[in-house]
């Protein structure tokens, strides 16, 4: 009967209709403040240090993302910004990739569950300046030019170099990459990720890269490196996790230096090596989300995160923070910190944009068939 | 077992309705020992003292430490969300779906087919699909229902829309509704009566077992709540993992335990006391 | 769960659509009786529509434009590309694989536990450990297993240290597709009994009785008459445990690091790139492919479903 069919559509339309009209309902106004956090570019627009503690601690949450506890001493850096200002630190995800914390940030845009600010690896910090607000901390000038973009848009932080740690209870030290091709290292070997997704598995292509005389240029001689370890049968393609390390199933893990250390700190007979020769670092970056829920507390966050406070802490978490130098001459470095870990020396090379592109490229091409 | 007991058990054996003791244990036997394995291991890794070898029980006496109490804040967080969530999803279950089922099987035969295709969609779509689509759809939610943990429950009830309605609909099957209710609407009772007196009782096994399946479902779900940034169990305890994975490991093995012991409970609350034999 | 065992009353006139009595009782004048009845739809039609449909839809249609937003084909017809294709092979292959295994496992399970108490010690303890271990997943099972079977694993360490058997001889299949089957299987047995075992205990004594009366042995009970009985939900739960094979995600990736040899690996490579980026609508165009791969395989479900609830009057 005409009219029953009739009825069943209009019950679909009007579940449509108030949907559609949910969705051009106009976004909520913000709260009015003196000030509009979500614009400042520095804490002078605050009135100062003081104001922007106060517009902080008034919004009283910061949501981060992507931040394990144990990557580059986060567990006590989210702790110490917790209790210096009373402000909740909700962490979320933490073992998502920096393309997920862009998905994140877009997905939840307009919900007070997005993240407030990103730490993110170079190649995604350059590609979504247009998700950024631009912020100036205090301590501007201590940070080289060349780590940072000049309006504040994105910020390094802290970088590692590339190292190998090992369960020395069944494996001796590597010394060198052709060690790990030897029977030693049999069904051992892992990177972490795969190197056309994770930064830290791209950066182990590029120390094998280096190593093996290549330049970052060509990351084809790194690519051979992993083909040969897995040919030899010592190649694990498994995601080493703190859990895999400690069950001994990843004797041997490509990661950042501040990765491997946290895991010798966990986990008993879990050593750190970085090989002679040329080092591999690449730097993460601050920035801060335009959209963001909380963006008094974003800010107070990048002041807390290159204060020196919180820049020692990266040194404990085995981390090379960007102001190293400046804290070297102005005698705020954590001198037992930074004896532990050892200075940053030697032939240091970091993948500049243009590099990093195409090595990406090439990963894309290569990478699956080399390791089968 | 008494002798008339004995004498019944045996008799199904000969007609083979039943498996003899034998067979029975042999299956359950291997089954059960083989599924075991990996919860042993995790224990047993939970118990190992570093990669020297060894064993400790180190680790589950650090649950207990003070400066832990940070990290866990956030867990007991996620456990109290996700309790919460199965409540509210068992409730849409409840309200929404069940009395959705009771009417096309009543009213509308022709829409059953329509029903079970849509209640089986859900399976189809894969949740990591799923969740690309719903992030749109939340922004709208918190705009309407604020940003709370509990809305989880919507998109919740439907990723446990096929199970539930597996359940009751084998029971709907089995009990002649209709004739049911017409005999209850012949006793002159109103349909609100007819449903809670007559309808409800009868449809006891399958709610109870749609509200299973939907509390294991909540407890062990993570995509939808990792992407919209919502903390629950398992969210919580892929956090705890990154710190310590000895506690990772125990926390993971407690919160099977705490499913497990919810399950059975809700499993004893719906014991029927039925005199007559099973078939 | 079993099936509540109500003694049938009415016959099959129950079943047809035309009644002269609804229900509602005998015919009155309620001009407004349409409204009402499809009143009581709208709550389920409303709830499905906004969080089913139009998530489904939206996440589908990301398939078909590009970055910018402009119309396209280009990532529905990149489903042909030869490596996609064989992702989709793989994802059938042991979506298939751990279907049949589970389905016959976790057959010989519900049969074992035939004519046990439904309210004994014992179906409680299977029926919630069933639920509980049919949702675990993801990394935990995934480090469950590295830590029961993986190159240092209890069971791998015990086998060579006692019997001289390595299993990872030739290389570590665990972290291969190949090594997903022992995985899966650890959750499809589960389901399979909490679907299945409904279908068992509706097996009704009386045609065994029957069986027997006309002279059958055990052998012709279960060939002739429960087997052809019973295949409808078998095949049916058979789909189901496909299906959930298919779109398994969380497990496969923390088991699989490298690469993207199954299709959810493939969406995940395509949403999650830190360094090779811009590819997110590929995953849309995945989606719609796996969409359609279990439309297919669930309208053969509902076929069989249908087939099934015909004996369990």
């Amino acid at each position: 009967m005409l009219r029953k069919r009739h009825l069943a559509g209009i019950a679909i339309f009007a579940a449509a209709a108030i949907t559609l009209s949910a969705c051009s309902t106009a976004a909520e106004t913000p709260a009015a403040t003196d000030v509009d956090a979500a614009t400042a570019t520095s804490a002078e627009e605050f009135g100062g240090l003081d104001a922007l503690i106060e517009a902080a601690k008034a919004e009283g949450q910061l949501n981060v993302i992507a931040l394990p506890d144990d990557w580059a001493n986060y567990g006590e850096i989210k702790a110490a910004f917790e209790e210096k200002y009373g402000i909740t630190v909700n962490s979320a995800d933490p073992g998502v990739s920096s393309a997920e914390e862009i998905t994140a940030a877009e997905n939840l845009k307009g919900q007070d569950t997005a993240p407030d600010v990103f730490d993110l690896g170079s190649a995604v910090a350059l590609s979504s300046t247009d998700v950024f607000a631009p912020y100036q901390v205090a301590n501007w000038a201590e940070i080289p030019d060349a780590n940072k973009e000049s309006t504040g848009l994105w910020v390094n932080d802290y970088t590692g170099s590339m190292s190998i740690g090992y369960n020395s209870n069944e494996v001796p030290e590597p010394e060198s990459l052709d060690d790990l091709l030897g029977a030693d290292y049999k069904g051992a070997v892992a990177i972490n990720g795969d190197p056309t997704q994770a930064g830290a598995a791209f950066a182990a292509v590029g120390l094998a890269t280096v190593l093996n005389d290549g330049t970052l240029d060509d990351f084809t001689p790194g690519i051979e490196y992993f083909g040969k370890l897995k040919a030899a049968g010592n190649f694990l393609p498994v995601d080493p996790t703190p859990a895999t390390i400690a069950s001994g199933e990843t004797k041997v893990v490509f990661d950042w230096s501040y990765n491997n250390l946290a895991a010798a700190a966990t986990v008993d007979g879990w050593k750190v090596t970085t090989l002679p020769g040329t080092v591999y670092t690449s730097f993460y970056n601050q920035a801060i989300n335009a959209d963001a829920p909380h963006p008094a507390a974003a800010r107070l966050w990048q002041e807390f995160i290159y204060s020196a406070e919180a820049q020692n802490m990266f040194i404990v978490g085995g981390a090379y923070p960007v102001t190293l130098e400046a804290m070297n001459e102005a005698g705020t470095t954590d001198e037992d910190a930074i004896a532990v870990i050892g200075n940053l020396e030697g032939d240091i090379v970091t993948p500049t944009e243009e590099q990093s592109t195409a090595a990406s490229a090439l990963l894309a091409e290569k990478w699956a068939a080399a390791i089968g | 077992m008494s002798a008339v007991d004995r004498a019944t058990r045996l008799g199904a054996v000969r007609l083979g309705t039943e498996p003899s003791g034998i067979v029975r244990w042999i299956i359950l036997g291997v089954v059960g020992v083989v599924f075991s394995i990996p919860i042993v291991a995790m224990i047993l890794f939970s118990l190992k003292a570093g990669l020297a070898g060894g064993y400790t029980l180190d680790h589950w006496a650090s649950l207990f430490d003070d400066d832990a109490a940070r990290v866990y804040r956030n867990l007991f967080t996620g456990i109290g969300n996700s309790l919460l969530l199965a409540v509210v999803t068992v409730g849409i279950v409840l309200v929404v779906l069940l009395p959705t089922m009771i009417l096309v099987h009543l009213q509308f035969p022709r829409l059953r087919r329509v029903l079970e295709f849509i209640c089986i969609i859900p399976i189809t779509v894969p949740a990591i699909v799923l969740v690309v689509g719903l992030a749109p759809v939340y922004s709208v939610v918190v705009r309407i229902a604020g940003g709370s943990v509990w809305t989880l429950a919507f998109a919740y009830g439907i990723t446990v829309l096929p199970y539930a309605y597996r359940a009751i609909q084998s029971n709907l099957d089995a009990v002649d509704v209709v004739t049911l209710s017409e005999a209850g609407r012949t006793l002159s009772a109103d349909w609100g009566r007819v449903l809670l007196f007559v309808l409800l009782p009868n449809l006891k096994r399958g709610v109870l077992a749609a509200s299973f399946i939907s509390v294991a479902v909540v407890l062990g779900e993570f995509t939808i709540a990792s992407l919209l940034n919502r903390v629950n169990l398992q969210t919580a305890l892929l956090q705890v993992s990154q710190s310590n994975p000895y506690v990772a490991v125990i926390f993971a093995l407690l919160a099977l335990a705490l499913a497990f012991v919810l399950l059975l409970s809700i499993g004893r609350l719906g014991r029927t006391r039925r005199t007559g034999s099973e078939s | 769960m079993t099936v509540a065992n109500a003694p049938v009353l009415v016959s099959d006139a129950a079943e047809s659509t035309t009644r002269r009595h609804s229900p509602w009782g005998p015919a009155t004048r309620r001009p407004d009786r349409g409204l009402a009845k499809y009143l009581g739809l709208t709550p389920f039609a409303l709830y499905v529509v906004v969080f089913l449909a139009i998530p489904t839809v939206i996440a589908v249609a990301s398939g078909f434009f590009t970055d910018e937003g402009d119309l396209t084909f280009d990532n529905v017809l990149g489903l042909f590309a030869p490596n996609v294709l064989a992702t989709f092979g793989s994802s059938f292959w042991i979506s298939a694989v751990t279907a049949v295994v589970g389905a016959v496992v976790g057959a010989l399970v519900c049969y074992a536990l035939l004519g046990t108490r439904p309210e004994g010690p014992l179906r409680s303890f299977i029926d919630s450990a069933s639920s509980v271990l049919a949702q675990f997943g993801g990394v935990m099972l995934a480090f469950a297993f590295i830590a029961a079977i993986g190159s240092q694993g209890l069971i791998t360490v015990l086998l060579k240290d006692q019997l001289g058997i390595d299993i990872f001889e030739n290389g570590v299949w665990l972290y291969q597709v190949q090594g997903l089957v022992p995985v899966y299987i650890y959750f499809q047995v589960p389901l399979m009994i909490i679907t299945f075992m409904p279908a068992l205990a509706g097996l009704k004594r009386q045609w065994a009785e029957a069986n027997a009366t006309l002279g059958g042995t055990r052998f012709t009970y279960w060939t002739q008459i429960a087997f052809p009985v019973l295949a409808p939900s078998f095949f049916g739960s058979l789909l189901l445990l496909f299906a959930n094979a298919f779109s398994s995600y969380a497990t496969a990736a923390a088991l699989i690091s490298q690469g993207a040899q199954i299709v959810p690996l493939q969406i995940r490579s395509a949403l999650v790139s830190e360094t090779v980026l811009g590819r997110e609508n590929m995953a849309g165009a995945l989606a719609l492919g796996m969409v359609v791969v279990m439309v297919v395989v669930m309208w053969g479900y509902s076929v069989l479903q249908n087939r099934t609830s015909r004996w369990q009057k």
